[in-house]
C-alpha cells in the first residue's frame, strides 16, 4: 500500500536497551582484541556479486554492508554512484537483492546500506521484515538524520533490524551523545566532509570524530567515507574500533577484478589491521 | 538528508529567522530588489490575446526582472543571508539556467565565489545562459550522472554542500529541499504576490482575479504568487509538464531532504522526468504545492509540449512577449481550457522571458 502525505509524528523512540544480534556479534570480536572490518559491496552488481559477498567474507571482513542500489544516491561518490547505476540497469531492486541474499551463507553479520525512499515507498514493517527474512540484521540509511529516523526505528526495533546511525564531523558536541544513544550494530563516524570515496591520505577528521565518539559510546565505533586501503584502515583504527571500505572496494569490482581481486584487497586490509 | 548537512539546516534556519525579523536586512534586501533587480515588476493587461481567447489575461511580468525571471528574488535574498552568515562561496544546481544565472549574478555583486551544478542534457539546451554564467565569473560543472538534468544537478550541489559546508552557502533555487528552504524561498517570493494583489485591486473592479496560474516544477514561482491570493476567493492553478507531473502523476516519496509527491517506479527508484523545459524537467515538487493540492486549495493541470510550443508562438504573436517555456506552461493550459475560463480574469505569472529558449524553439519550428 502506498503511504500516505498525512503528518507522521516526529517522536524518536528510544532504542531498545540491549543490544541486538549484530551488535553482539561485534561487540564480542572486539572483545578479542581484533578490530573490525566492514566491507560494503553493490547488491545486484552482475551476476557474480553473491561470490564478492563470500570472497569478501572468507577473506576476513567481520560484517558486509549490502549496498540496495538507489536512483539518487547524494551521500556516494564516483564509483558507489556507477555501480549503483549499473545495477539498476542490470534490474537490481530491493526485491531481486534480498531474494538473491536469502541464499549466500556469507557466515558473517550482514548490513543493508539504502536511501530512506526505498524503504518509505515499500512500507517501513514490510521492508523491515524483508530484510530480516533474507538474513540482514541491520540497516544504514544515510539521508535519514536523527530528527527523521522515529517512523522507520519504530518499525524497525521491533523487527530485529539495527538501524545504524551516522555521526558526521559537524555535528556539535550536544548533538553527538544523541545520535550514539539511537545508533544501533555500532555508530558510523563519517571520517570527512564529503561523499564516499577513496582519498590519497587519511583525514585528520576522521581521528577527530573517531575520538570524540570513543570519548562518550561503548558502543563499537567504525569510520567510514574516505578509508581506502590497509594502512589507512589500520591509521583510523588506532583510535576507532574499525573501519567501513566501500569505494576502494567497489572500483576493483566495477574495473572488473571479481570476486578474487575483491577477496584479496580485503585480505590485504585485513592483514594490515591484523599488524597494527 | 544527509546528517552532515542537519547542523547547517539548523543553523540556517536559525539566520534566515533572525534575518527576517531584522528591519535592516528587511530594508537592505528591499533596496537591492528596487534599484538593482527592477522591481516592483508591472502587470501587463493582454488585449490581443484576451481578445483570441475570449479570456482577460493579465501577465505578472517577473520577465522583466534582471536576469530575466523571478529567480532573482530568492537569490538576493538567499546571497545578501549567506554573507552574513559569513559565508564565502555559494553552490547551486540549475535547470534551464535561471537560476543558475541569477545566483551568479549575485555572487558577482556580492563578490562571492560561485558554483553551479547543471545537467549535461540541460547545458546542450541552454548554451547561452552556461556562457551567460561563466561571463558573471561563475564555474558550470555538468551533472554527468543520471538523467544528467535537474535532478541530478541537485544530486550534485547536495554532494558539493556535503564536502564544503563550512564555508559554503548552498543556494537553492526552488520551494524544494529539506527545511527551511521551501518556507524560506517562499518567503522571498512572496514579493511577487504581494505586489500582485496591490495590482490588481488598482486594477479590476472586484480587486481579485477570477484564476491565478503558474507553471509548476519545483514551483517558486507558483508559491510566490499564490501567496498573494490564498486567503481570497481567486482559484489557484498549478500547470506542470505532462513529462514531469509531479503532484498529477507522482505518489509521496522522500527525496533531497523533503517528503513530497515524486514521480517513482514500484520501487521508489525515482523517474526521469521529459520536458521541453530544462526548468521543469524535475520529477519532485515543492512540499507545500503537495499541501495545497490535498487540501485542495489549489489544482494543478498538466500540458504537453506541443500545447507548449503553440502558446510561446503565440504570446510571441499576439503581445510581442516571447515568454520562457517555463511560463508557456500556464499559458498552454489558458488557451485549452478557454472554453472553461470564457469570460473570466486571469492572472498568469509570466515568470521568464524567452530569449533563452530561442535557439531551441529555431530548431523545433525550423
Amino acid at each position: 500500500m502506498s503511504p500516505t502525505l498525512a503528518e507522521e509524528g516526529l517522536t524518536i523512540p528510544d532504542a531498545p536497551s540491549e543490544p541486538g544480534e549484530f551488535e553482539r556479534s561485534l561487540r564480542a570480536t572486539r572483545d578479542t582484541g581484533r578490530k573490525l572490518l566492514v566491507a560494503y559491496v553493490t547488491g545486484g552488481l552482475h551476476d557474480e556479486w553473491p561470490d564478492v559477498v563470500r570472497a569478501v567474507a572468507d577473506a576476513g571482513a567481520d560484517a558486509i554492508e549490502i549496498g540496495i542500489p538507489f536512483s539518487d544516491p547524494v551521500m556516494d561518490g564516483p564509483i558507489i554512484q556507477e555501480a549503483s547505476e549499473l545495477a539498476l540497469r542490470d534490474g537490481a531492486s530491493p526485491v531481486t537483492v534480498l531474494d538473491t541474499l536469502r541464499t549466500i551463507d556469507a557466515g558473517v553479520p550482514l548490513a543493508v546500506m539504502t536511501y530512506y525512499n526505498l524503504a518509505f515507498h515499500m512500507g517501513h514493517e514490510r521492508f523491515a521484515s524483508l530484510m530480516y527474512e533474507a538474513g540482514v540484521r541491520a540497516a544504514i540509511l544515510p539521508d535519514l538524520p536523527l530528527e527523521e529516523v522515529g517512523p522507520w526505528a519504530t518499525a524497525a526495533d521491533p523487527a530485529g533490524i539495527e538501524t545504524v546511525m551516522l555521526a558526521a564531523p559537524t555535528a556539535p558536541d550536544e548533538r553527538l551523545p544523541r545520535v550514539v544513544a539511537r545508533s544501533r550494530g555500532f555508530v558510523y563516524a563519517v571520517g570527512l566532509l564529503g561523499v564516499t570515496g577513496e582519498r590519497d591520505a587519511l583525514a585528520e577528521s576522521s581521528l577527530v570524530i573517531a575520538r570524540r565518539l570513543k570519548a562518550i559510546t561503548d558502543k563499537p565505533v567504525l569510520v567510514g567515507v574516505g578509508v581506502s586501503n590497509g594502512q589507512q584502515a589500520a591509521e583510523v583504527s588506532q583510535v576507532a574500533d574499525g573501519c567501513v571500505i566501500g569505494s576502494a572496494l567497489m572500483r576493483r569490482v566495477v574495473e572488473g577484478e571479481g570476486p578474487a581481486g575483491a577477496g584479496a584487497f580485503i585480505a590485504e586490509v585485513r592483514a594490515a589491521l591484523d599488524e597494527s | 538528508m544527509p546528517e552532515t548537512l542537519v547542523p547547517a539546516c539548523q543553523e540556517l534556519e536559525a539566520a534566515f529567522r533572525e534575518a527576517w525579523a531584522d528591519q535592516s536586512f528587511r530594508d537592505e534586501l528591499d533596496g537591492l530588489l528596487a534599484d538593482y533587480a527592477g522591481r516592483p515588476s508591472p502587470i501587463t493587461e493582454c488585449h490581443r490575446l484576451s481578445a483570441e481567447l475570449g479570456v482577460r489575461v493579465l501577465l505578472k511580468r517577473e520577465d522583466l526582472n534582471h536576469t530575466g525571471s523571478h529567480k532573482i528574488n530568492n537569490v538576493l535574498g538567499q546571497a545578501l543571508l549567506a554573507k552574513r552568515m559569513g559565508k564565502t562561496r555559494l553552490v547551486a544546481e540549475t535547470g534551464a539556467g535561471q537560476h543558475g544565472v541569477a545566483s551568479a549574478t549575485a555572487a558577482a555583486l556580492m563578490g562571492m565565489e560561485c558554483k553551479v551544478f547543471m545537467g549535461e542534457v540541460d547545458m546542450e539546451r541552454q548554451a547561452l545562459n552556461v556562457f551567460r554564467m561563466r561571463l558573471l565569473g561563475a564555474e558550470v560543472v555538468p551533472a554527468m550522472s543520471g538523467s544528467r538534468t535537474l535532478k541530478d544537478a541537485v544530486n550534485e550541489a547536495m554532494r558539493d554542500w556535503v564536502a564544503t559546508v563550512e564555508n559554503t552557502h548552498y543556494c537553492l533555487g526552488s520551494v524544494m529541499g529539506p527545511h527551511p528552504y521551501p518556507w524560506m524561498v517562499r518567503e522571498f517570493h512572496t514579493v511577487i504576490g504581494k505586489e500582485s494583489r496591490e495590482q490588481c485591486a488598482k486594477l479590476l473592479d472586484n480587486e481579485i482575479p477570477d484564476v491565478v496560474t503558474a507553471c509548476v516544477g519545483g514551483g517558486s514561482n507558483a508559491i510566490g504568487i499564490f501567496s498573494g491570493f490564498a486567503d481570497t476567493t481567486a482559484e489557484l492553478v498549478g500547470v506542470e509538464p505532462a513529462g514531469g507531473a509531479a503532484v498529477g502523476r507522482g505518489v509521496p516519496g522522500v527525496v533531497h531532504g523533503m517528503k513530497s509527491y515524486l514521480m517513482q517506479d514500484e520501487f521508489g527508484q525515482v523517474q526521469e522526468a521529459h520536458s521541453i523545459s530544462a526548468g521543469l524537467d524535475y520529477p519532485g515538487v515543492g512540499p507545500e504545492h503537495s499541501h495545497l493540492s490535498s487540501i485542495g486549495r489549489a489544482r494543478y493541470e498538466q500540458v504537453t509540449d506541443d500545447e507548449v510550443i503553440a502558446a510561446f508562438q503565440l504570446l510571441s504573436r499576439t503581445e510581442g512577449i516571447i515568454p520562457a517555456l517555463e511560463p508557456a506552461h500556464a499559458l498552454a493550459w489558458i488557451s485549452r481550457d478557454r472554453a472553461k475560463l470564457a469570460g473570466k480574469t486571469v492572472l498568469l505569472n509570466m515568470s521568464g522571458r524567452g530569449d533563452k529558449d530561442v535557439g531551441q524553439m529555431m530548431e523545433i519550428l525550423g
